[in-house]
């Protein structure tokens, strides 16, 4: 019951929200929901132990593919969404063959090539990716009504309802496959893979999971990046991108579910409201170098630990 | 009748090193065998090799008459024969009752879809009686909510046992299950791989404690530098003379 209340509380906060905040300040909400689901994401591929430095690369994936399916085949956009989450799913599934014969280093090592390898074939070939200036023009999500709400994707606010709810089925996706017996063997896989192995754990099969279904709902943010900005190329998906989302996970945690959520959501207000405000957006990629290191030698449990710490006090209390 | 498990000229070269030189015995099901040398003779090797944690590089692992060698180790404890580790090794960061629940994995496969619908409930219920089954027959009930790495050393070592007993193997491999129990403890475990043994579970054990494996075993392969030394029943073990020979030739003495 407490539960169902919290939740509906939320819900209402999230369908307040938008129209408490500026226009610019809109866009960032439905970016900051789509980063939400890229972040959350990649954590479920750190639950075996594997750091990728291809999501966003995959992300772009999805990205792509829903651009060019609705945009060349005239796909009802919803629908290319789930081509996109399919799509970086396949292309990770394929990955997965030289990139998991290796571990650790070399794995985040092998990742990062492998997505290099991808954005390049998109500068590449002008068709059908567009070449270095990408794919412009791309649908956006079709107007529709509900009744008490009528969606028109011309405005951020129907565009940040619209990308919450999916991203809340994701999510949701997400933490009932991490609160499985699938995500216990993940967490095994993790710890102590020899273990794992003797107790008849096919360990490959188990990390090739855990990369496809992150990889997958990487897709669909990708998906619904394109079809909110229109326009799309492999610098969307570069490394400085990535490098943003290891600061989110790592800075809030990827001990829990809600760490890389948490530190997505702290950096993002304090990128929006404290760097905008000062003027200081272009030292973006310097100012998260700064709490990327600071974050690692004197909060290494990330925000998160700052949470259970509190909450634990109040338990105590 | 075909023996459970059966090695035929099992060898394992590190380089220059043979470790494991062609070793044959057979484990006849039911039976609690011993596997016994003194230190660096080769024995948690062949345990390497028989769970398929190694490639033998030569030599045969034939389980039921069948030829398991050189499979992944999955593969061969979907086959029904799991091992424990000499160093504990456990997931140390879970609970205990999640490391039991991991040992359930071949009996009860997660199923991602079923999992994601919620129809899964029968499936999970089953694995978390049966991992409190396994937990509560080594006594470790009353500390499954605890860290697996918070445990002490005796009760890790039965933690590891009963990750490999959730599996309900036909063939479990354990190497030297005693080290770091007191006397009570070690007694107690012993009763309960004859329990286990009993329930028919075949063993095979590792164990440099002499009086566990004297009190224990049906029948003991010794085992020296890689190579095979002698093999019988814990009396005619006892009294080899090239049994005592190694022995004392080598770190530990016959208890
Ligand atoms: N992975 C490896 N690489 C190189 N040499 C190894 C390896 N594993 C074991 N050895 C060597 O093989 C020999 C046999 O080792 P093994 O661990 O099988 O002995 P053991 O009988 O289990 O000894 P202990 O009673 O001390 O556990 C030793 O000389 C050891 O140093
Ligand atoms: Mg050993």
């Amino acid at each position: 019951m407490r539960n169902f209340v919290i939740w509906v509380a939320l819900a209402i906060a999230l369908i307040v929200l938008p129209n408490l905040v500026s226009f610019s300040q809109q866009e960032v909400l439905v970016f900051l929901t789509i980063n939400i689901l890229v972040v959350a994401s990649y954590r479920l591929l750190t639950l075996t132990g594997e750091w990728s430095l291809g999501h966003v690369v995959i992300m772009g994936v999805g990205a792509y593919a829903s651009a060019l399916v609705t945009k060349e085949l005239g796909l009802w956009v919803p629908l290319g969404i789930i081509v996109g989450g399919l799509a970086s799913a396949l292309i990770a599934l394929a990955l997965s063959v030289p990139l998991f014969r290796m571990k650790g280093f070399y794995f985040l090592i092998g990742s990062f090539a492998a997505g290099e390898i991808i954005r390049l074939l998109w500068k590449r070939f002008r068709d059908p990716f567009g070449g270095a200036k990408g794919i412009k023009g791309i649908d956006p999500m079709p107007d529709f009504s509900i009744g008490i709400y009528q969606f028109d994707f011309f405005e951020p606010v129907s565009y940040f309802y619209f990308s919450a709810v999916v991203v809340a089925l994701c999510l949701w996706i997400l933490w009932r496959i991490e609160k499985s017996p699938v995500g216990l063997t993940f967490h095994a896989v993790h710890w102590q893979d020899k273990l794992a192995q003797a107790s008849g754990v096919n360990l490959r099969r188990y990390r090739t999971m855990a990369f496809v279904i992150a990889s997958g709902f990487a897709g669909i943010a990708g998906a619904l990046l394109a079809h909110y900005i229109g326009t799309i190329n492999p610098n969307s998906f570069d490394v400085e991108v990535m490098v943003f989302v290891l600061t989110w996970a790592i800075v809030g945690g990827t001990g829990t579910f809600y760490g890389p959520i948490l530190g997505c959501v702290v950096l993002t207000i304090l990128n929006e409201i404290v760097l905008r405000e000062l003027g200081l957006e272009q030292t973006r990629p310097l100012i998260y170098g700064l709490i990327l290191i600071l974050s690692i030698l004197f909060m290494p449990n990330g925000l998160e630990s700052i949470v259970q710490k509190v909450t634990r006090r109040k338990d105590a209390k | 009748m075909t023996p459970l498990l059966e090695v035929q000229n099992l060898t394992m070269r590190f380089g220059g090193l043979t470790a494991v030189d062609r070793l044959n015995f057979k484990v006849e099901k039911g039976n609690i065998h011993g596997l016994i040398g003194p230190n660096g003779a080769g024995k948690t090797t062949t345990f390497n090799m028989v769970s398929g944690f190694y490639k033998p590089s030569q030599g045969r692992v034939l389980l039921n008459g069948q030829d398991i060698s050189g499979l992944p180790m999955h593969e061969v404890a979907n086959r029904g024969v799991v091992r424990t580790f000499q160093h504990s090794t456990l997931f140390g960061e879970l609970s205990v009752l999640d490391n039991a629940l991991i040992g359930t994995h071949m009996t009860f496969r997660p199923n991602l879809l079923k999992a994601i619908l919620g129809l899964d409930s029968s499936a999970r219920r089953d694995a978390l009686d049966r991992a409190r089954t396994s937990l509560e027959f080594f006594g470790l009930a009353d500390v499954e909510h605890e860290m697996a790495g918070d445990l002490s050393h005796g009760h890790q070592r039965a933690l590891g046992m009963a990750v490999a007993y959730a599996s309900r193997p036909d063939l479990i491999l354990l190497d030297e299950p005693f080290t770091g129990m007191n006397p009570e403890e070690t007694r107690r475990m012993m009763g309960l791989m004859r329990r286990l043994c009993a329930e028919g579970t075949t063993i095979l054990l590792v164990e440099h404690d002499m009086q566990a494996i004297m009190g224990l075993c049906d029948n003991i392969t010794c085992m020296s530098f890689g190579k095979f030394l002698a093999e019988g029943s814990p009396a005619e073990i006892r009294n080899h003379p090239d049994v005592i020979e190694a022995y004392l030739g080598g770190a530990r003495h016959v208890a």
